[in-house]
């Protein structure tokens, strides 16, 4: 993708690199992290800027990840404009205070570098472990290569401080494949960088007829985060519920300034569709298997078969109308994920979407796939399958009985 | 309850309060309340020692129990060693 507006500067980087870019152009205040793969490139990356003073950020090393949660939502409470990193077991420690932070509103943002969860121990890429976040009440997104990486982190700062948001953002680059891939990735210059992002500023609140900043500050003294029971958590919960929904057309308004700025837009900000109006099959992915995924549609689509992918890059807030739209009219879906969940019909996103298309009229046959687990490779050639498979259902018109399947699992 | 509490439109985001921390009266929890006998009381200040929430106090002459701090306990019964605290219900 060519830059458009503004000029950028083209580097040979990781995943891992462009993450830690990103935060050093978005003039973090404060940033507390502990290593773990393959996240590590990320804050080490950081750690140098700070080291060498191309930042001001205040990095705070801490013994562990429920630590480093800990610590930046402190600073962000505060007022910081705070940044953290993690991955697999890390993510898992750091569970509790991951829905502290979002039901204390605080903006953090979060790189997650996708690692499948231990047991077996496993360092590889898969998305179990930010998939099993669903529920905590952050903003989510799945970045398909380096350069959406540099991009959403970026955009992640806008859209969770936007006054009308207000919550942490975790932005997904799959294990590997992105994190230590070396890849071209045009930076915006630091200046523009900082135009886009500018300064957090504080969310404005109203207590007792007078307004006050929503922050830890002597001059106007207030309690973040005291105990709530069942006289009002429930109202908490509906107020948080009701920022998600505020984040929908944030997530696009940002998604466009930023393709205004550098020529790269990412659909709508949820979806990325590719020839999915007059698809006969369509596979809905996230993450890196959208960029196989496409490559084999291109490849079927020149041999005059109607295949249409689909790629999910906001998970949260989940886009249901919106997917529901554009697949109401496809006669079969397959959906990939790098996730596995056990006792269940499929997996989280098989299951949303699958509920998204509930209320159609004619809905698609839907087929999950589970794959690229623990770090197994995820190449065309399982797009290949799947496609073949979704076309023959579409041809004979026979559903299979059970709509989960693994794809390359020996039996 | 008997008291209508606000909606979630009218209470500040993230169970914001404009009090700070030191000011919030926690002794609603108590199910048992302290009650001394002033005449058995030798003010040998074991309970005010021995109080897990700081909530007797000593003025020099005399203790007093801090009704909104104290979770009731029954520590400083229990240590009293003249038993001049019994607790009672609230």
């Amino acid at each position: 993708m060519k830059p458009m507006s503004a000029k950028q500067i083209l580097m040979g980087i990781n995943g891992d690199e462009a993450v830690a870019y990103a935060a050093k152009h978005a003039l973090v205040d404060v940033c507390a992290a502990y290593p773990i793969t393959p996240q590590t490139i990320i804050v080490e990356k950081f750690a140098e800027f700070v080291a060498n003073g191309e930042v001001e950020t205040e990095f705070v090393r801490v013994e562990s990840e429920h630590s480093a949660l800990s610590a930046c939502l402190g600073a962000s409470a505060a007022g910081a404009r705070t940044f953290t990193a993690s991955a697999a077991n890390g993510i898992e420690l750091m569970h509790e205070v991951i829905f502290l932070t979002s039901s204390i509103r605080q903006p953090v943002v979060m790189a997650v570098a996708d690692r499948s969860p231990s047991g077996p121990i496993n360092i590889h890429g898969d998305q179990t472990v930010s998939l099993a976040q669903r529920d905590t009440g952050w903003i989510m997104m799945y970045c398909e290569n380096s350069q959406e990486a540099y991009d959403s982190t970026l955009q992640a700062f806008r859209i969770g401080e936007h006054p009308d948001v207000q919550l942490p953002v975790m932005t997904m680059l799959d294990g590997f494949v992105l994190t230590h891939t070396l890849e071209n990735v045009y930076l915006l210059k630091e200046a523009d960088a900082h135009k886009f992002v500018g300064r957090r500023q504080p969310m404005m609140i109203t207590i007792d007829g007078k307004q006050v900043p929503l922050k830890l500050d002597p001059k106007t003294p207030i309690t973040i985060g005291p105990l709530q029971l069942f006289d009002y958590y429930m109202e908490s919960k509906l107020q948080h519920s009701e920022a998600m929904e505020k984040a929908r057309p944030v997530v696009t308004q940002i998604n466009n300034e930023w393709a205004q700025l550098t020529g790269r837009k990412y659909g709508d900000g949820y979806l990325q569709p590719f020839k999915v109006t007059d698809a006969d099959a369509v596979i809905l992915t996230t993450g890196s298997s959208a960029g196989t995924a496409r490559f084999v549609a291109r490849q079927l689509r020149a041999q005059g078969k109607k295949v249409g992918l689909l790629k999910l890059r906001t998970f949260r807030p989940f886009p249901d109308k919106k997917i529901a739209k554009l697949l109401a009219d496809v006669p079969v879906v397959g959906i990939f994920e790098r996730t596995h969940t056990t006792g269940s019909l499929g997996g989280p996103i098989f299951n949303e979407v699958r509920s998204a298309l509930y209320d159609l009229d004619t809905r698609p046959t839907i087929l999950g796939y589970y794959g690229g687990l623990g770090g197994r490779d995820v190449t065309p050639d399982h797009f290949r399958t799947i496609y073949k498979e979704l076309l023959k259902i579409k041809d004979t018109g026979k559903s299979p009985r059970n709509p989960i399947k693994y794809i390359t699992v020996r039996k | 309850m008997t008291k209508k509490l606000p909606g979630f439109k009218d209470i500040p985001p993230a169970g914001v309060t404009w009090k700070s921390a030191t000011e919030y009266k926690t002794g609603d929890w108590r199910s048992k309340r302290p009650v001394r006998d002033e005449e058995k009381c030798t003010r040998c200040l074991i309970c005010w020692i021995f109080c897990p929430d700081a909530a007797i106090s000593w003025d020099g002459k005399d203790i007093h129990f801090d009704m909104n701090y104290c979770k009731g306990c029954g520590i400083c019964a229990e240590e009293c060693p003249v038993n001049c605290i019994k607790m009672e219900d609230e």
